[in-house]
Order: C-alpha cells, then sequence, then structure tokens
C-alpha cells in the first residue's frame, strides 16, 4: 500500500489514495459520452459506438442527457450560432466533466479558418482535455482518445479534487462574456 | 418552351421589354425591382410557364457599380424548362417584395437574403435570422464586411500555429525542414 495517501481532517488522519484508486477505477470504466454531433465528425462518432470499434465493452455508452453524461465529445464544426447551446449542454452536465475536442474543426477551425461562421476552435468556449487531430479522426483515434481521458481519470487525486483542494480547469468564456 | 420564347412571353404579360440574356439553362430576364413580384406571379400563373418550383434565391454584391443584384432561379417540373429571374437594387437601400405568397419557399431564403447581404423584405411574415446568431452585426455576404475582434467574448481569430513566429520571439527550429533545404 505505498500509494496511500495521507490526509489530515478535524476527525482525524485518513487514508485517502486507495479510496482513489478505487472511485477512480469505478469511474474510469463507466465513461459515459454525451450523444451529440455538430457536423460530419459526428459519423464517426455514430462508428465508434458500433460493432467494430464498439466501445461499449469498455463501459462507455452513450447517453442522451447532458445530465447522465461524463464526456462531451466535440464532434464537428462548431458555428457562432451553436457555440451558446454546447456552452449550455456543457453547464448542465454534472461536474467532473471531460471533453474531448475531434477533428480539425473543433480545434482550431479546421478549414473554415477566418469564417464569419465558425468558432475557430472548441476550446475557446469549453476547456478541453483531448485533441484528436484529423478530418475526420477514424473511430481508432476516437476510442484512444476516450482511453486518454480514462488514463486522466485513473491518475487523478480524485477525493483532493472533490474537496475543492484542486481548482477546476481554467474557464475560456466565463459567464460575464456571455449572453444571459 | 425555350428560353427565347419565355423570355418574351414574360415581357408580353409585363407589357415591357426586358432585358434578357443567357442560353440554355442560363437564360435570365433582368425586372425593375418594383415589378418582382408581379413578374413572379406571371411566371407562375403564366400561360405555358408554369414555373412551380423556386430551386434558389440569393444575390451578388457588386460595389464597384453600387448594386445588389438578387437573383430567383426557377424551373418548371410541368414544362421541364428554367429560367433565372433577376432584379438589381440600389447598394446602399437595397429593398425588395417577398416572394412567400407566390413559392412559400421563398421564406427562408429571404431570411438569409436578409442576415447575408441586409436586403430588406417586405411582407415577410417572419424576418429571423437563419443561420446566424439572432445577435449577429454586419452582412457577411457584403464584399466589404469586416469581421469583429470578438462575439461574446469568443475571439473570432486564431493564430496559425505553424506561422513563423517573429524573429527573437518563439523557439527555433532546428528540426528538418519541410521543403527540405537545397544541400
Ligand atoms: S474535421 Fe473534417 S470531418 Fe470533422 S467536422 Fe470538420 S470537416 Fe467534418
Amino acid at each position: 500500500m505505498s500509494d496511500v495517501l495521507v490526509e489530515r481532517g478535524p476527525e482525524g488522519t485518513v487514508a485517502v489514495g486507495a479510496i482513489d484508486r478505487m472511485l477512480n477505477l469505478c469511474r474510469e470504466h463507466s465513461l459515459w459520452y454525451l450523444l451529440f454531433g455538430t457536423a460530419c465528425c459526428a459519423i464517426e462518432l455514430m462508428q465508434t459506438g458500433g460493432p467494430r470499434t464498439d466501445a461499449d465493452r469498455f463501459g462507455m455508452v452513450f447517453r442522451s442527457t447532458p445530465r447522465q453524461a461524463d464526456v462531451m465529445i466535440l464532434a464537428g464544426t462548431i458555428s457562432y450560432k451553436m457555440a451558446s447551446r454546447i456552452r449550455r449542454l456543457y453547464d448542465q452536465m454534472a461536474d467532473y466533466k471531460y471533453v474531448i475536442s475531434m477533428g480539425s474543426c473543433a480545434n482550431t477551425g479546421g478549414l473554415f479558418k477566418d469564417s464569419y461562421a465558425v468558432v475557430q476552435g472548441g476550446d475557446l468556449i469549453v476547456p478541453v482535455d483531448v485533441y484528436l487531430p484529423g478530418c475526420p479522426p477514424r473511430p481508432e483515434s476516437l476510442l484512444e482518445g476516450l482511453m486518454l481521458i480514462q488514463q486522466k481519470i485513473e491518475r487523478e487525486p480524485w477525493l483532493s479534487r472533490v474537496r475543492g483542494k484542486i481548482p477546476p480547469p481554467k474557464d475560456p468564456w466565463p459567464e460575464g462574456s456571455r449572453c444571459p | 418552351m425555350n428560353p427565347t420564347e419565355i423570355q418574351e412571353r414574360l415581357g408580353q404579360r409585363l407589357g415591357a421589354s426586358l432585358e434578357c440574356g443567357g442560353a440554355g439553362a442560363d437564360a435570365f430576364v433582368i425586372v425593375p425591382a418594383e415589378r418582382w413580384l408581379e413578374a413572379a406571379r406571371a411566371l407562375r400563373e403564366g400561360e405555358g410557364l408554369d414555373f412551380d418550383y423556386l430551386r434558389s434565391l440569393t444575390a451578388v454584391d457588386r460595389p464597384a457599380e453600387g448594386k445588389i443584384d438578387v437573383a430567383a432561379h426557377l424551373f418548371s417540373y410541368k414544362r421541364r424548362h428554367a429560367l433565372t429571374l433577376k432584379t438589381r437594387l440600389d447598394r446602399a437601400a437595397p429593398r425588395i417584395a417577398s416572394l412567400g405568397a407566390v413559392w412559400p419557399a421563398a421564406h427562408w431564403h429571404e431570411r438569409e437574403l436578409w442576415e447575408m447581404f441586409g436586403v430588406a423584405i417586405e411582407n415577410h411574415p417572419d424576418l429571423r435570422h437563419l443561420l446566424l446568431p439572432e445577435d449577429w452585426p454586419g452582412h457577411p455576404l457584403r464584399k466589404d464586411y469586416a469581421m469583429p475582434e470578438r462575439y461574446q467574448g469568443i475571439p473570432t481569430r486564431r493564430p496559425a500555429p505553424l506561422a513563423e513566429p517573429a524573429a527573437g520571439t518563439g523557439p527555433t527550429n532546428t528540426g528538418p525542414k519541410n521543403p527540405p533545404e537545397a544541400p
């Protein structure tokens, strides 16, 4: 039990490391993603849930409501009209949530660079954890992205995060600048 | 009916000589803006014309001439012929009648025309932005459109990741070059 962390609380000393591991194990193997796509990358997102790649075997199943989802996959071109909707979905997801930016469009605007209609990167509206290159990324690549999220969760000091010892990721689009 | 006959018949119905051109599927007729709706109705209901399908309704911005050209691409399923109905509007205050009473499909096209080119549509039942956000400033398909720096706090530009940084500001690339340098 070398990885047991000790935290001092008001009631005494608690070992948190192993509990962290246990909780993280549960979380990373029930990574539910939000079923939503904004453009052509969503086709590959559907493939990832299909029988060939079969994300289900890792416990990744899609949810049709943000309230039950852990991961948001930005699958496709994000238009400015969609930006506030995406942000609302993100805000509706329960903490702790993760975001994958899938494809060139969601990473940087891709081939819609300098367009009047397309957000130049999903990380301008929500905090992004994993970027996947490609136009579109193959299902294998998306699966790898999801597994990177699993690895990230595995290393996370979960209890410290729950107790607010670790600050949440920086919000690129804070509330004040958004339209009410 | 061939394009010349269509153009002639429309001219007869409107009782005016119209500016025509093009051939085959590209044939067009230019009508004055104030007769836009009348011309559309004549094409839809005219004897032997029967344009029952509005394929698209769009515009071209011509700042050098101070005009915005509006074009409606029409087709007749009944007679299997096509025509483009055009008009020229003043760029400073473009204004046109809605074709929704003739082809209901025009409503959405007109919403786009309005948000993209700033063409005011008369008698439109529901003039809202179609593709752009409700509070988007300006008309993006005008040639002189200037993109705002930010939209609701989101920067609208992103520096290219591969652009060479100004001398002395970024890391120096010591790796292989693409394309390779001459030996
Ligand atoms: S990255 Fe390519 S495939 Fe994905 S949304 Fe953009 S254009 Fe479509």
